[in-house]
């Protein structure tokens, strides 16, 4: 099974306001886009258990002009909280690389 | 050559500079220069964001240095002045609070005695009193956004500063009233680099997309650390063209920037509307220039975005280094009994004083940044931070809580009745009282009559200048 590593050029993560982190997953090309973007396996649950995120808050949004699926989820503490260990959220996408996708390359 | 010529875009032009990401994080001369010589109409951008937490907020303090403010400055005043355009500048101070636009205010003053001129400094000021925020709650003005927050009980009241974001329209009043800089508090990104091309009548959907796509700088270019960008709006298109030569902004470049920091890239709410670029079109004029059509907007009831911040408890830290392999081959039972072990001394040592207090433990190299357990074969490290953070409700407490527990820390072996290891510190004293824990309390908008209702202007006085009386009365 390819991992999401496998099939994207880039994935990071990043703040959207103190309250949001925002994944953008730029797929290595359009056929790689096609052939993963919509996997079942990038869903609101696994960003419920990786991230701690209400499942249904979660925002899917692919980006076809750029072979991107981006994900923005509620933080489960806001930023800066006493807990914080990743202020700007820039290395939360790090979980993803490993996440088998279901379809074959 | 085209570098060196303004590019009309139809009936009406209006070109912006946008020289940096965020003012203090370093403005080229030649780029600015360069961009002027394209034919400008104005030289913008922010200086603030929530980007780097909540204490810069709860404190009302800068997160970069006087120092950086004062060197981007010394380029951009004396340019834009030169240039007769207008300056402006909006989230003064990281936070936009009202003591960031005066710190600001301070250092353009300086700036511009130092070059021997006068430009005349308007200062919107948008922190909110506790009383005008309860007073719209009570109104029933103000609603959460996602994920909801409560603000009741006193919540407000307990924020050390509340910022109300901007949007164009105080920039304007200023900028009518003769303003050559504006100094702006807490305010979008995209209204900083949209007010100019706003008050001259161009179309709204152009304005607020170029400005959204610009307003990091060079971070929709090909090399974000190339220096600033501009964009020019026309009648139903906008180009972005990076100041330096080198440099490139494409298709790819500019449309992916919409990516950005953004929870959605198609719907951006701005104060007074919606911005919807579903439909928009990015092409290349050249290698260096992409163009841009397509971008909508619609009006819609203004509201500001709110923004809120207050102190917590309170952290002391230490941090030791460990190579010793054993350890390193079971650090998650190590961290768990040292945890135990830290958190029954600090109870037989200090019992219930210690209040509402908390342990953590952050293994760098191994778990730091994750908090979780790394997957089963998981390389060992060669060797490890670890971060010790006391949380108490003073700095006292939190101080006294670290230093009850400075023994074990330093030396907790990996199994009872082995010999006491010695871990590596660099520092004496071991404990670094960190200060307080602050927390964003706002996420919510305000409903307002108009983008002035909930925002003051006023004007730099120079240090020595008699006041004539009535002046920006």
């Amino acid at each position: 099974m390819p991992k999401l590593s496998d099939v994207c050029r880039h994935i990071r993560s990043k703040n959207a306001g103190p309250f949001w982190i925002t994944v953008d997953l730029f797929f290595k090309d359009e056929q790689a886009y096609r052939a993963h973007g919509r996997d079942p396996n990038i869903s609101p649950e696994l960003f419920s258990t990786l991230y701690g995120a209400n499942p249904a808050s979660i925002k899917f949004i692919p980006v076809d002009s750029l072979n991107v699926l981006k994900i923005s989820y509620p933080r489960s503490a806001p930023q800066g909280w006493r807990g914080e260990r990743d202020m700007h959220g820039g290395q939360q996408f790090a979980a993803l690389l490993d996440v088998e996708l279901i379809e074959k390359i | 050559m085209s570098e060196l010529m303004s590019r009309p875009l139809g009936t009406q032009t209006i070109t912006v500079l946008v020289p940096t990401g965020a003012l203090g994080a370093g403005v080229d001369a030649a780029d600015v220069a360069r961009g002027i010589a394209l034919g400008i109409d104005a030289i913008a951008c922010d200086a603030g964001s929530t980007d780097s937490g909540p204490s810069y907020l709860a404190r009302a303090v800068s997160k970069v240095s006087r120092e950086s403010i004062r060197s981007d400055l010394s380029i951009l005043i004396p340019a834009a002045f030169k240039a007769g355009v207008p300056l402006i500048v909006g989230s003064c101070g990281t936070s936009g609070a009202d003591a960031g636009v005066d710190w600001t205010r301070d250092i353009a003053l300086e700036v511009a005695q130092a070059n021997g001129i006068a430009p005349k400094i308007a200062l919107l000021y948008s922190e909110q009193s506790h009383a005008t925020i309860e007073q719209k709650l009570a109104a029933d003005k103000i609603s959460s956004l996602s994920p909801a927050t409560d603000i009741s009980g006193g919540i407000i009241a307990e924020c050390n500063h509340i910022v109300a974001l901007m949007g164009v329209e105080p920039y304007i009043e200023a900028l009518k009233q003769g303003a050559d800089i504006v100094l702006g508090g807490r305010t979008t990104d995209t209204a900083v680099l949209g007010c100019v091309p706003i008050m001259k009548g161009a179309a709204p959907g152009l304005v607020w997309h170029a400005a959204k796509i610009t307003e990091c700088g060079g971070l929709c270019s090909v090399n974000p650390r190339e220096g600033g960008v501009l964009f020019r709006i026309g009648d139903d298109s906008f180009e972005v063209e990076p100041l330096r030569l080198s440099n490139s902004c494409t298709p790819y470049t500019v449309s992916s920037h919409m990516l950005y920091e953004n929870s959605d890239p198609f719907l951006l709410t701005e104060p007074g509307g919606i911005l919807d670029v579903t439909c928009a079109t990015y092409e290349a004029v050249d290698d260096r220039i992409t163009k841009v059509t397509g971008s909508r907007w619609t009006p819609q009831p203004y509201t500001m975005k709110l923004e809120g911040a207050d102190g917590g408890p309170f952290q002391t830290i230490m941090f030791i280094g460990i190579r010793d392999p054993k350890v390193l081959s079971s650090l998650e039972v190590f961290q768990e009994r040292m945890l135990r072990q830290l958190n029954r001394r600090v109870e037989t040592a200090i019992g219930e004083a210690a209040g509402d207090y908390d342990i953590s433990l952050r293994v760098y190299g191994w778990s730091g940044v994750s908090g979780q357990t790394p997957a089963p074969g998981t390389p060992i490290p060669s060797e490890v931070g670890v971060m010790f953070v006391a949380t108490a409700s003073s700095q006292e407490m939190a101080t006294r809580i670290a230093k009850t527990c400075n023994p074990i820390f330093f030396h907790f072996p990996l199994d009872a009745g082995l010999e006491l290891p010695s871990y590596a510190f660099p520092f004496s004293p071991a404990e670094i009282e960190r200060g307080q824990v602050y927390a964003f309390k706002l996420n919510h908008v305000v409903a307002v009559e108009n983008g002035l209702e909930l925002v003051r202007i006023g004007w730099a006085d120079y240090p020595g200048a008699a006041k004539k009386e009535g002046e920006h009365a």
